[in-house]
């Protein structure tokens, strides 16, 4: 691809490129050394409840970096905002340098920013390959003024059939090219919109779960197949919840919750990072609250936290002497 | 009873100049909902708007005929744009609201007395069709079908139109154009991801079906040489949806094929009944009351055919819009 020729002029094997990604310490909002995706004061809110808040974020270009953080703590809702889905409240963002703050999204996937959705969408009615087709960009038989004459488009579009073929028998998708979308498994499904979104030729890949709902088998394949983009030069972010598809893959993690960003690093630095540990698991984890020993203990450790209502009068029925008339009434049977 | 003379009559229906308006009417509403998913139920304030704007041009304003039908399709491009600017970023449904509602306003203004000077009120306009006639190439006589010399012009005039843009939407439709306007009809956020800009293709599909929907309303009044508001009220719009069903949404033949089944089963059942009330069969119904059971008949083959055959004569199944 010549696309890959121009980012790479020094012939760097980004699969083995070792150099730090960060300048300086990875705290969260650090500098990258090379960013490809700058955002700075992202706010948006839900009716008060302030959904993304997020101070400064680089993401670092020919690397896939994963966005990690529990449920409701805002990664698509930041995904919508980068993208031009939605609008924030506040903020700025450039994109290889450009202002990209409030430009529409179709201009952005022009740009070479093209992202995939957490609930897969593939034109159904339309068949696989007409599927890819409607990826590629400049086809001149797009505009209305030329769409009646073939001799003006015909040629563009064997060449995006030939770069669809290709790209479909990448994603073992080549034998269900004449059929429609909707017959599709779902894990098949995954795999056409992300082979789709391939058919833009982008610079910056932004997936959505790309492996929700996806079996084992199949994973190993996505993931194959997310190397592959960084390896052809190009930049990933991907949303995720599998801490252990995150540590195949990532270069970067980049942890939010309640809308923040609580921390950056390599994946094995961040899976010990504690304030990611107490976002995903909760501060107790390591409790086991199928005996009364391990409620007792809970009680005792809670008692001692600043932070739990435990151990003040507002504690109610979870209160240490209300649990433990219980769990004596519950030995006692 | 005569059987032949039934037949006849709703065999001639196939290519009256109003099937050729209907034809062509939902031809527009397949570019709008068939291919687009856009749910237009404005489509008899198109073909109003393409009426009216070529009767009081030509009447009003003295223009050529040339002048007032290009002055109808230029009515029509606004009113699609007009539609379509506030409506098209919006979920589909708000534009069906829209479009419904501003096709009665239409028909309200027409029907307006103050404006009766212009719009004729009620009454409507009539002999705009004088230079339309004057083109008529063929000499007074007796052609094919026993048909008279203008009878057979407004056909060949009519037919010519829809075979013309019949054949227009099928090449678009199987460009790259008409491959995005099938993307924005399955997700347009897919679409949007992709770089395309939705809102232009959406406009696009509204005011092109939009225009089919003018040359529609003018198919439909000069071969009459009269508008009347009546003509353009809400029913017109469903009965061009049941056009569509019928032959099918996201096919080019299904809305002209719809168009001649619609009417033949229509005078079919007409003379039918009104055959079976004259020679005493049924006597529970007066011919008045067998016009209207015809029309409910029509609601009962709608219905029966969404639940059985939901792609129409022509769709194809698995590319039905409804999922």
């Amino acid at each position: 691809m010549s696309e890959t020729n121009d980012q790479n002029p020094g012939n760097i094997d980004y699969m083995t490129d070792s150099r730090a990604i960060a300048v300086g310490e990875n705290l969260p909002g650090c500098k990258k050394r090379d960013p490809i995706l700058v955002a700075d004061n992202v706010t948006r809110n839900f009716g008060g409840i302030s959904a993304v808040d997020v101070e400064h974020l680089e993401i670092p270009r020919h690397k896939i970096t994963a966005l990690i953080g529990p449920n409701g703590a805002g990664k698509t809702t930041l995904f919508n905002l980068l993208t031009g889905f939605d609008t924030p409240h506040s903020g700025a963002w450039t994109f290889e340098g450009k202002d990209i703050a409030g430009v529409s999204s179709y201009k952005l996937a022009r740009m070479g920013m093209v992202r995939t959705f957490q609930l897969t969408k593939v034109m159904g009615k339309l068949t696989v390959m007409e599927n890819m087709r409607l990826g590629a960009a400049q086809q001149p038989g797009e505009r209305l003024s030329k769409a009646l004459f073939k001799n003006i488009w015909g040629g563009r579009e064997r060449e995006i059939t030939k770069q669809a073929d290709v790209l479909l028998e990448k994603f073992k998708l080549d034998a269900k090219k004449d059929d429609y979308a909707a017959s599709l498994s779902g894990g098949q499904r995954k795999l056409l919109e992300m082979a789709r979104s391939l058919m833009v030729q982008p610079k910056l890949v932004m997936l959505d779960e790309p492996m929700a709902g996806v079996n084992p088998a199949l994973t190993q394949s996505l993931l194959d197949h997310i190397k592959n983009l960084k390896a052809e030069g190009m930049t990933v972010l991907f949303v995720e919840h599998d801490m252990n598809m995150v540590r195949h893959i990532a270069d970067w993690v980049v942890v939010m919750a309640e809308g923040r960003i609580v921390a950056e690093g390599p994946p094995g630095e961040v899976m010990k990072d504690p304030a990611v540990i107490d976002a995903y698991l909760g501060a107790h984890h390591d409790v086991d609250l199928g005996d009364a020993q391990g409620i007792r203990e809970l009680e005792a450790e809670l008692e001692a936290d600043e932070e739990s209502i435990v151990g003040t009068e507002d504690a109610g029925i979870i209160a240490p002497e209300a649990v433990e008339a219980h769990l004596e009434e519950e030995e006692g049977r | 009873m005569d059987f032949g003379n039934i037949l006849s009559l709703a065999l001639g229906e196939i290519v009256t100049p109003t099937t050729a308006a209907y034809a062509l009417a939902a031809l527009g509403l397949a570019v709008h909902f068939g291919y687009s998913g856009l749910l237009n139920f404005g489509q008899a304030g198109f073909m109003a708007v393409g009426a009216y704007g070529f009767a009081i041009s030509t009447l009003t304003f003295k223009v050529p005929f040339v002048v007032g039908f290009l002055i109808a399709l230029l009515c029509s491009v606004t009113f699609g744009l007009l539609l379509g600017v506030p409506t098209l970023r919006l979920r589909a449904d708000y534009l069906a609201i829209v479009t419904i509602a501003a096709a009665e306003i239409i028909r309200y203004i027409v029907t307006t007395n103050t404006l009766f000077r212009v719009t004729g009120s009620a009454d409507g306009l009539s002999s705009f069709q004088r230079e339309f006639d004057s083109f008529n190439p063929f000499p007074a006589g007796t052609y094919i079908f026993g048909w008279s010399n203008r009878e057979f012009y407004v056909r060949i005039v009519s037919w010519t139109i829809v075979i013309l843009c019949a054949v227009l939407v099928w090449l678009l439709m199987r460009s790259p154009w008409g491959r995005v306007l099938k993307g924005i009809r399955e997700d347009e956020n897919a679409v949007r991801s992709l770089g395309k800009n939705v809102y232009a293709y959406k406009m696009q599909a509204l005011v092109i079906g939009g225009i089919l929907g003018a040359l529609a309303g003018l198919l439909f009044t000069l071969p009459r040489g009269s508008v009347q508001p009546a003509n353009y009220a809400t029913e017109l719009t469903f009965f061009l949806w049941t056009v569509l069903l019928l032959g099918g949404m996201s096919t080019v033949l299904g809305p002209i094929v719809g168009a001649m089944i619609f009417w033949v089963v229509l005078s079919l059942t007409q003379n039918l009944l009104a055959g079976l009330i004259e020679s005493g069969a049924i006597t529970f119904l007066s011919i008045v009351q067998a016009g209207q059971l015809r029309f409910i008949l029509v609601g009962l083959a709608l219905m029966l055919l969404m639940i059985f055959r939901p792609q129409g004569v022509f769709g194809n199944k698995k590319e039905l819009a409804f999922a």
